[in-house]
């Protein structure tokens, strides 16, 4: 057994770290939706420019000067993004927000690809995250281990932020109704756009984790694991904080439990990375049959 | 002094309000009484900033607040207790008390206690989420949200809605005694009776219109009222 787990252990440990990365996206999704009811489609692509931030200001500035530039500017954009395409419509139909945001989302895309001319960019090394360090036998980066600490302290200390600050307090009371929390005196446009500000921060972080590991950029970067964080989102209970961060784990670590197939399961093949990404969307599919509220679902607790 | 004058508000595509004008004198009791559609609602989520008026002026301590936003109103000292309650459900006690002292700044401890004090139930089930309080408990905690805020003019919509004739009692004498602190109170009933019984003047509300208007001992008595909205 303990030579199974250590045979395989660089499976389970890049699992674990995925998870976190997808946790840190798929927060920004279950969030937007909790106070919007919007899936905010445009996510992945936010993530996605992050991560092309980083490699324009990494080559001409030192990494304490285009960290913190691409968090302000990733926060920035998920601010904009909020009061250009979704804020006008407030009042419009959920569908039409929602094809407004896939139409942010296709902006973005494309905007990267006039950028970078539609070539694969080659992502930095940050000097911390990309050693590569020894456990028990297998050679690993740093950036691996971090995530999944890293994952847990932002959770704990978004949801602190959600239960005991007042704008955390004004943010459960702007996704349960709109118009009682304006007669709070609650601003819901500036809880909303702290919200999408939230989101974008995190998953900013999650870019450098992430792209860390891929080493590339390309425009179309933010739709697999925007994507698939969406996926834990809606597995999770989309609304809801925790059942993204444990969706996004659980995702994580099948995916790559699957990709190890070949050694973990001892059936031999080549195709078991493929399939690992056909797994998650079938996996969607089998969540939204059997339990389309997700594990942690919303439940109404109203009384009338 | 809170006044308005000649206010029209179009709602749903109808002409919910049509070229209303009445007072609220600091410290009394009004109440706006009328039948369902009578247009009571509209106004006051027109005085709260959430619906904006088509013409007319509302005045408060010679400001003019007309179609200014809900936040801007409240700041002002005016709080409406929204009908149905709509206690925030996933929140605890406490913190609906809270959030209705968001505008506020420094210590609310003493209004929090003032509210305990004032009902004393709430107190017992500071802990719980709003949501598991009984009809007559949310109302008093929608009240005590809308305290929170240290309003000078609190407006009621149906306080009584839906509750038992018991508690519709008790809800009342809290009215009273919100009103003898001092806090001037603007009160729209389908309970007309009880409504006019503590009010100081009443308005009687009908398509839009006021169509009537006087003390609320006098409205009680007139034979028009009785027989449209006390039943006899």
């Amino acid at each position: 057994m303990a030579d199974f787990f250590h045979q395989n252990l660089s499976y389970f440990l890049s699992g674990i770290s995925v998870g976190g990365q997808y946790a840190l996206i798929a927060i920004g999704y279950t969030m937007v939706y909790g106070i919007l009811r919007l899936i905010n489609f445009a996510h992945g692509d936010v993530f996605m420019c992050a991560g092309l931030m980083m490699v324009y200001f990494s080559s001409s500035m030192p990494f304490v000067l285009s960290i913190p530039a691409v968090l302000i500017l990733t926060v920035l954009l998920g601010f904009v993004i909020e009061r250009v395409a979704y804020k006008p419509l407030r009042s419009a139909p959920r569908m039409s927000v929602m094809i407004s945001a896939i139409g942010v989302s296709y902006l973005l895309q494309n905007a990267a690809l006039y950028f970078t001319g539609g070539l694969a960019k080659v992502y930095p090394e940050i000097p911390v995250l990309s050693r590569s360090v020894q456990i028990w036998g297998a050679s690993t980066r740093v950036v691996t281990l971090i995530t999944p600490v890293l994952t847990v302290v932002l959770v704990v200390l978004l949801t602190l932020l959600i239960k005991h600050t007042k704008i955390g307090m004004a943010m459960r009371a702007v996704s349960r109704d709109f118009e009682t929390s304006q007669l709070m005196g609650i601003k819901i446009n500036r809880v909303i756009s702290m919200t999408f500000m939230l989101g974008s921060l995190l998953a900013a972080i999650a870019s450098f984790l992430y792209f860390t590991n891929y080493a590339s950029v390309t425009p179309t970067s933010g739709s697999m694991p925007g994507l698939k964080a969406f996926v834990a989102a809606v597995f999770g209970g989309i609304g809801s904080i925790p059942g993204a961060v444990i969706g996004a784990f659980i995702i994580g670590i099948c995916e790559n439990i699957i990709k190890g197939g070949a050694s973990i399961f001892g059936i031999p093949g080549s195709g078991w990375t493929t399939f690992s990404d056909a797994f998650t969307f079938a996996f969607l599919i089998i969540v939204l049959i059997v339990r389309p509220t997700g594990l942690f679902g919303e439940k109404s607790v109203d009384k009338v | 002094m809170f006044e308005i004058s000649n206010l029209s508000v179009n709602y749903g595509g109808i002409e919910a309000v049509r070229d209303i004008s009445f007072s609220v004198p600091d410290g009394s009791v009004v109440t706006l009484i009328g039948a369902n559609g009578a247009g009571k609602s509209t106004t006051l989520r027109t005085i709260a900033g959430l619906v904006k008026p088509k013409a007319g002026k509302i005045m408060f301590n010679g400001e003019d607040i007309t179609g200014k936003d809900p936040a801007y109103i409240v700041g002002k000292g005016i709080t409406l207790v929204p009908e149905g309650r709509r206690i925030f459900p996933d929140l605890t006690v406490l913190e609906n008390l809270k959030i209705g002292a968001y505008l506020r700044t420094g210590n609310i401890d003493e209004d929090i206690d003032w509210v305990y004090q004032l009902f004393p139930r709430l107190k017992e089930r500071s802990w719980q989420f709003g949501g598991t309080l009984s009809g007559g408990e949310q109302q008093m905690l929608a009240v005590g949200r809308a305290l929170m805020s240290r309003p000078k003019l609190i407006m009621m919509d149906e306080p009584s809605l839906g509750l038992a004739p018991l508690v519709v009692h008790d809800i009342f004498s809290i009215i009273r005694r919100i009103n003898e602190e001092g806090v001037t109170i603007l009160l729209i009933e389908q309970n007309a009776n009880m409504a006019l019984q503590v009010a100081d003047t009443g308005y009687v509300m009908e398509t839009g219109s006021i169509i009537l208007s006087g003390r609320g001992s006098d409205l009680i008595n007139d034979e028009g009222v009785r027989k449209a909205y006390l039943g006899g």
